[in-house]
């Protein structure tokens, strides 16, 4: 068997729930407090407490660092792209209300995809911190520090 | 005096935390332990413009009428970005209760970001000099530089 | 204004948002595009846009209009709001057409010094420390400075710990600079709380007209302004706040050097000029004291001191970068004496400087490209090995001690008069003795350039071998540009009045 059972256990059964958490963060940005910035800590909290109890290989198979570099981007493109679609449709960067007809839709549009894309880039961004710490091969042994 | 100071308590935490942490980073030659007191240092400026948000039996900024009807908050922004809007245009809500200040709190989320960005950039420098120098203090730092100016090599 | 009629009216109604968001976005793709030539291309092409869309701004200017962009539709004071005036402006045509030349410059450079597989990611970081020095200048709005200010930052510490592969001190450089640097921007930060506490707002324009209403306001104001200018001190490296710089510039790659020397200083001074001169006054007590005896005395110092250290210096990049500490002191003491002519001459200062520093620093990177060398003592010969460069090299050494005809001369003549007829004679004076302190500096690397024979290496002379003309095209560019400038300055001195003028009475500010 490999050690730590309970641990392993554990947190099978609260990864999905501290994922789901980020989700409900993020969606009730809107409401209350929460939104991207609080919901993308979380969302990697969940895959960095993979990686710390199955190891960093498997948490690096379930979600890849090639993923974690696109995510990055595509987050801040998310964001920025927002700001274009605004500059398209002929109004100042990042004005949300010609996104809609009715400008109180158009601020509810933009803001949510926003916040999306800020979910996306400091995710991302948390995990490849991680990632980039955690997978630097250490040339002397512990002792040594 | 006294009281002065202590009406004044949470300036003091900030100064107390902003001296602590600008002394570690000046004092000590350890690498990681200049990244702490900088940390250290960027928190008091956190606390310091939390503390200047709160406004003196001030509510959370969330508006209470109108329960589950988000629409309310909406018209409120949505005066805010019409052309003809005025600063007084806040809606009869904002008169009536007096609210904490927000913005602070958003200015401290972005600067705490941007603290967590210099500090990963921090730590990614020191563990790659870790790896170059085989050390993390300074004094032994400046001695290897010292070699290498003098005659081009590592001793 | 012929020019500007082909413009696509976009490029100036959104250009003072396009200038941030184009680097920035491209940024982020860039870093991850699998293939350096492609990121190359991408960064140029970015650059060039920034550079028209600048440019056309600058004609809005010249014909005399100002810009309030309203970012994301909300109004000032609420929203954050971009101005374009006459300031700030040229800055950012320095800045973006300076980025072109070291992208042009990069092509050869970047693929001699960076690791093959951290290239793309560099020109990524080039990018957004772009954008960042880019947003910082044209923000009406103090803390998206701050923000922007990080921005830029940051990515510098990257690219300077990015020479790594060169030479392994760029990693304690860019660390020294990180602790630096960061005190540097939370400096800064704390000021603009205080500003906030005593206007409770952080639009610039509105803080003004809020100061200047209270007539300076209450101490909370005055320690504000105090942090503001140690945080802006310590980013543009005045004279003892200066430790950072001569490690940051020696080890960075050259690319880095160029940019770092010719813009990332000079934004930081253009936003102490705008935070001195507009968000305060030199009315203001406090404001005028800390002008006439800090800045001054910290100027003074700052040239002779730094040109002193220069010439003790045995690395060329590090003579160069003693020698920005001493520019910066002119720049400083333009902003001291607080006269429209020495504003406009310290303005100018800036932007010269660039100029000279770029074609310098460009001339050193092509040095270690074709040789390895950087000490002063292994240039014997260049003169014969690489004559174009050490040509652009000279033009601009003479640049940088101020002899007639060129653009260095232009702007510590205006100086010199603008403290004479302030009849701040000893002022003159100090501007003499940096300036032989200079021709000795300079002067020290073109003897042995040009008077000693080239080193022999197994019995043979070594070959002449030109730097490529990737090198060249932009060296040759800024050589020229500083000739051209001490032979006939009317857009610059034009450029640099109108600066002076918002500085002094506000005009679109």
């Amino acid at each position: 068997m490999t050690p730590h059972v309970i641990l392993r256990v554990v947190s099978k059964f609260l990864i999905p729930l501290i994922a789901l958490f980020a989700f409900y963060v993020q969606f009730h940005g809107d409401y209350g407090p929460g939104g991207g910035f609080q919901a993308g800590v979380i969302l990697a909290a969940s895959v960095i407490l993979y990686a710390l109890i199955f190891g960093l290989d498997e948490a690096k198979k379930a979600i890849p660092p090639s993923w974690v570099r696109i995510g990055m981007t595509l987050g801040v493109l998310v964001y920025g792209g927002t700001g274009v679609i605004t500059w398209l449709l002929g109004a100042e960067y990042l004005n949300y209300s010609v996104l809609a007809e009715k400008s109180y839709n158009g601020q509810h549009y933009g803001i949510l995809l926003v916040e999306l894309g800020v979910l996306l880039a400091v995710a991302s961004v948390m995990l490849a911190i991680f990632y980039a710490f955690g997978s630097r091969e250490p040339d002397l042994s512990d002792e040594d520090w | 005096m006294l009281t002065t100071i202590l009406e004044n308590y949470h300036y003091s935490v900030v100064i107390i935390l902003m001296m602590t942490g600008l002394y570690v980073v000046f004092s000590s030659r350890n690498l990681i332990k200049k990244l702490v007191g900088l940390s250290v240092f960027q928190t008091s400026v956190f606390l310091l413009y939390i503390t200047i948000g709160k406004v003196a039996g001030g509510q959370p900024p969330i508006l209470v009428e109108d329960k589950g009807d988000h629409h309310a908050s909406l018209d409120i922004a949505n005066k805010l970005a019409g052309a003809d809007a005025k600063v007084g245009d806040y809606g009869s809500h904002a008169s009536e209760i007096v609210y904490s200040n927000p913005l602070p709190h958003v200015l401290i989320l972005t600067a705490i970001v941007v603290g967590v960005a210099t500090l990963a950039i921090g730590l990614a420098l020191v563990v790659r000099i870790r790896e170059v120098y085989a050390t993390i203090e300074e004094d032994e730092i400046d001695r290897l530089d010292y070699q290498y100016n003098l005659e081009g090599t590592d001793a | 204004m012929d020019i500007l009629s082909a413009y696509p009216a976009w490029l100036i109604t959104h250009g003072a948002a396009l200038l941030v968001v184009l680097p920035l976005l491209l940024g982020a793709i860039t870093a991850i595009l699998p293939r350096e030539r492609l990121a190359w291309i991408v960064t140029l092409i970015v650059t060039l846009i920034c550079t028209a869309a600048a440019f056309g701004l600058l004609l809005t200017i010249f014909g005399g209009e100002t810009q309030l962009y309203k970012m994301g539709g909300w109004d000032p004071p609420h929203g954050i709001s971009y101005v374009i005036d006459g300031l700030n402006t040229p800055v950012l045509l320095l800045i973006s057409a300076m980025a072109v030349l070291c992208t042009i410059y990069g092509l050869p450079s970047v693929a001699a010094e960076v690791e093959p597989k951290k290239r793309a990611p560099f020109y990524g970081a080039f990018l957004i420390g772009v954008a960042g020095l880019l947003g910082m200048v044209a923000t009406g709005d103090a803390f998206n400075v701050f923000v922007f200010l990080e921005v830029s930052s940051i990515s510098t510490y990257v690219l300077v710990a990015m020479g790594a592969s060169r030479d392994r001190r760029a990693l304690t450089a860019a660390y020294r600079y990180l602790i630096l640097g960061s005190i540097g921007a939370t400096f800064f930060v704390i000021g603009v709380g205080f500003l906030y506490m005593e206007t409770g707002t952080l639009n610039m324009a509105d803080m003004a007209r809020i100061l200047s209403d209270l007539g300076g306001g209450s101490r909370a104001a005055l320690i504000g302004f105090g942090f503001i200018i140690i945080g802006l001190g310590l980013k543009l490296a005045m004279f003892p706040l200066h430790m950072w710089l001569p490690g940051a510039y020696a080890y960075a790659p050259s690319f880095v050097t160029v940019f770092l020397a010719s813009t990332a200083t000079k934004a930081a001074l253009y936003l102490m000029l705008r935070f001195t001169f507009t968000v305060f006054d030199p009315s203001f007590e406090y404001v005028g004291t800390v002008l006439t005896y800090v800045i001054i005395s910290m100027a003074v110092l700052g040239m002779l001191l730094a040109s002193l250290q220069a010439i003790f210096q045995t690395d060329a990049r590090r003579t160069l970068a003693f020698s920005s500490i001493a520019q910066v002191g002119y720049m400083l003491l333009g902003v001291g004496i607080g006269t429209a002519a020495s504003l406009s001459a310290g303005y100018l200062h800036l932007i010269n400087h660039a100029i000279i520093k770029g074609a310098l620093f460009f001339a050193v990177g092509a040095f270690w490209y074709r040789y390895g060398i950087t000490r002063v003592e292994d240039f014997r010969g260049l003169s014969k090995m690489m004559p174009w460069t050490m040509g652009a090299f000279t033009i601009g050494g003479l640049s940088l001690i101020g002899v007639p005809f060129t653009a260095g001369f232009v702007s510590k003549y205006n100086l010199a008069s603008a403290a004479a007829s302030n009849g701040w004679w000893w002022a003159v004076g100090v501007i003499m003795a940096t300036s032989v302190l200079a021709i000795i500096y300079i002067g020290r690397i073109l003897l042995i350039a040009y008077f000693q024979d080239p080193p022999e290496v197994d019995g043979k002379v070594v070959a002449k071998k030109e730097a490529p003309l990737m090198m060249l095209i932009p060296m040759w560019g800024l050589a020229i540009l500083s000739v051209v400038i001490g032979l006939n300055a009317y857009w610059m001195d034009r450029a640099a009045d109108g600066a002076a003028q918002v500085l002094l009475l506000g005009v679109g500010g």
